[in-house]
């Protein structure tokens, strides 16, 4: 296969396992996606569906119990093509990919920095490491980025420690930590969940900014549907594990094929759209990860749902950029 | 308004200062002013819903309702169904207790507002205990029925809350919320840490338990979306006081206060065709220990003039399509309703 210009990073197939107990529980399942240059990728779902699975796999930052089980994670540098699951955990070249050319902010940027260092200096060690600017040069670099970011007195407030940092800053700093290297890639774990609304307007037009400057390929994990229409160019919704559908934002919002997809849609309040709105909740919850539901992981969940649910569904092309992953979904399209 | 609305609770200038302490002596050097002079109706059978980012002090004005915390100064009434008035702050703990049956809240955290020791029947029959059920037979019927009401299972009731899920513990502290029969519950952020498939199984159960019990609720959440879909009324607080107060619908449609535009126009709305200019607020929100003089948001507010920086805005009644709106700024261009 020719490597094609514009993809930053490809995932085929991936599985990711846990293991505890002696029960193995697949967090990530199958999943398949591109990530392309200057596009930002959303992925959607709840809690546990394996979202934060499948960027900490990426990332190589899964813990000792679990295994990459299957598939590949191919990252395009240049014109080498690297298969970061081959790559040992904690390697030399693992570790050289890991911050410079991928970075990762984190949900919660008080736990995600260390409260004992400061911020300057978590930032500085990136540079440390990954580049050959000397001491001096570094503080420089250190401070224009936090600049870049919109903190004021940058030049006093590196050498402060996270506490002293409001929630937005602190967040601020992480994005300044993992832009320091000029990534390819940045992935967003649920970067604004744990910040008011405010301060994720702000946060959202410096990731907008960073991504028109830089071309950086962005994956911006969220639960919201709000930050997806806001931000994607690309969705992915996930369910226990799999990917359901995914598609162009325009193709998955204006015409969500999955009844999960829809369901989402249907059970969140819109802003604007008054008392009068009919607002869904979806039947149930979601499974128990050791006690799946055969076939299709939605089916019990499901109003669409019948016999042929209980072997699981292959993708199927509605369109050529919009995938899903459900047998009724010619119906659930014309409806 | 021609009608006389029934108020339930009525609060009056209202002030929580919490003390910072420093030194060995741990003399007080300054005051947090969580809640600073907040005036608020709470009609019976309303939704009000209070909104604003976390530190504006909403959560600390609805526990200081339930005296949680105590307020420092101003007046809550409560007004019965017997239109008998009574003054909470400033009653004694014996004497608060009849109000407690009335008032009740519904936490944020599902998973650490249930004792974890206790089975759902233990935590829940402890108010039962408290207000009259001596019969333990009694108390298990009742439990029983309310578990039923929030969607639950009667025998759930003798397992422990880590074999719930988060939306299943919510409901049972709705149940725990209503096994008294309040008539007002205190919903502070009891969504939003739910899950968005869960939140809205747990919304349209409040909405159900509101209309067959009559109940009032005070709905606290920084999630404007949702208060737009639930509440009556809605009253945006800014670092400890009211800026805005008035009918859902009108807050949406005619946005008198400039935080409640940068807000409101802040939230991501899930709806391609409907993209609105999003107005970028400067800076954090200050610190409740030495709020900036004049209006607290003249700092971050992009339409600030000289006249905010020196006074403090009073939060004056406009009236618009002829429903009251209350505001607390100095640039409204509008004439105040008499």
């Amino acid at each position: 296969m020719s490597i094609q210009k514009d993809i930053a990073l490809s995932v085929k197939n991936l599985k990711t396992y846990f293991y505890t107990n002696n029960r193995c529980n697949k967090a990530v399942n199958g999943v398949s996606f591109e990530i392309k240059k200057g596009k930002t990728l959303c992925i959607v779902g709840e809690s546990g569906c394996g979202k934060s699975v499948t960027a900490a796999t990426i990332m190589q930052l899964l813990p000792t119990l679990s295994r990459i089980e299957e598939g590949e994670i191919i990252f395009y540098k240049g014109d080498e093509k690297i298969n970061i699951e081959k790559l040992p955990r904690n390697g030399k070249e693992m570790r050289n990919i890991r911050g410079s050319d991928i970075a990762m902010i984190f949900q919660d940027p008080m736990t995600a920095l260390n409260p004992v260092y400061t911020v300057g200096f978590q930032i500085g060690e990136n540079l440390k490491y990954h580049t050959d600017l000397n001491k001096k040069e570094i503080r420089e670099k250190t401070i224009s980025l936090l600049r870049d970011m919109g903190i004021p007195l940058p030049e006093k407030r590196v050498d402060e420690y996270p506490h002293s940092y409001s929630g937005g800053m602190r967040q601020r700093a992480m994005i300044a930590m993992a832009m320091a290297c000029n990534p390819k890639i940045l992935i967003a774990d649920e970067p604004t969940t744990a910040l008011d609304v405010t301060i994720q307007a702000q946060i959202f037009e410096l990731m907008a900014k960073l991504k028109k400057d830089y071309d950086t390929a962005i994956m911006l994990i969220t639960h919201d549907m709000g930050v997806v229409a806001e931000l994607a160019d690309n969705v992915a919704v996930m369910y226990m594990g799999n990917i359901v559908e995914s598609g162009s934002v325009g193709d998955v919002l204006r015409r969500p094929t999955h009844p999960y997809t829809k369901a989402l849609l249907d059970s969140v309040p819109v802003l604007g759209r008054g008392k009068d709105q009919n607002i869904q909740p979806i039947k149930g919850s979601t499974p128990d990860p050791y006690d799946r539901p055969i076939g299709c992981q939605f089916a019990p969940r499901c109003n669409w749902a019948d016999h042929s649910c209980e072997l699981m569904p292959e993708i199927s092309n509605v369109t050529s950029t919009h995938e899903v992953r459900c047998h009724k979904y010619k119906e659930i399209f014309q409806y | 308004m021609s009608k006389e609305k029934d108020i339930v609770l009525k609060l009056k200038d209202v002030q929580v200062y919490f003390p910072v302490q420093a030194g060995i002596f741990k003399r007080t050097v300054a005051h947090v002013k969580a809640v600073d002079g907040v005036n608020l109706n709470i009609y019976r059978g309303e939704v009000l819903g209070l909104a604003g980012e976390s530190g504006c002090g909403k959560t600390t004005l609805g526990k200081a309702i339930l005296r949680l915390v105590e307020p420092t100064a101003g007046e809550i009434i409560y007004n019965s169904t017997e239109k008998e008035e009574t003054e909470l702050r400033g009653l004694s703990k014996k004497a608060m207790d009849p109000f407690r049956k009335k008032l009740q809240i519904i936490f944020q955290d599902p998973h650490s507002s249930l004792n974890p020791a206790f089975t759902i029947f233990g935590s829940l029959e402890e108010p039962l205990k408290k207000y009259g059920v001596k019969k333990r037979s009694k108390r298990r019927e009742i439990i029983g029925d309310l578990l039923e009401a929030v969607n639950m299972r009667r025998e759930y009731m003798d397992r422990y809350p880590h074999e719930f899920s988060g939306g299943q513990r919510q409901r049972i502290g709705i149940a725990r919320a209503l096994c008294i029969e309040p008539e007002v519950i205190i919903c502070d952020e009891a969504v939003s840490a739910l899950d968005v498939s869960i939140q809205a199984q747990v919304l349209q159960l409040l909405m159900k338990l509101k209309k067959e019990k009559n109940l009032t609720y005070l709905f606290i959440t920084h999630d404007l979306s949702v208060t737009e879909y639930i509440c009556d009324r809605i009253a945006v607080m800014y670092l400890g006081r009211l800026v805005e107060l008035c009918k859902s619908e009108e807050l949406y449609a005619n946005t008198l206060h400039p935080y409640t535009e940068a807000l409101l126009s802040a939230i991501p709305v899930a709806d391609l065709d409907k993209k609105t200019k999003r107005i970028i607020l400067e800076g954090d929100v200050p610190s409740p220990v030495n709020p900036p003089s004049g209006c607290p948001f003249h700092p971050r507010c992009p339409k600030a003039k000289d006249i905010c920086k020196s006074k403090v805005p009073p939060l004056k009644r406009y009236s618009i399509n002829g429903n009251d709106h209350y505001a607390s700024c100095h640039l409204i261009d509008l004439p105040e309703a008499v």
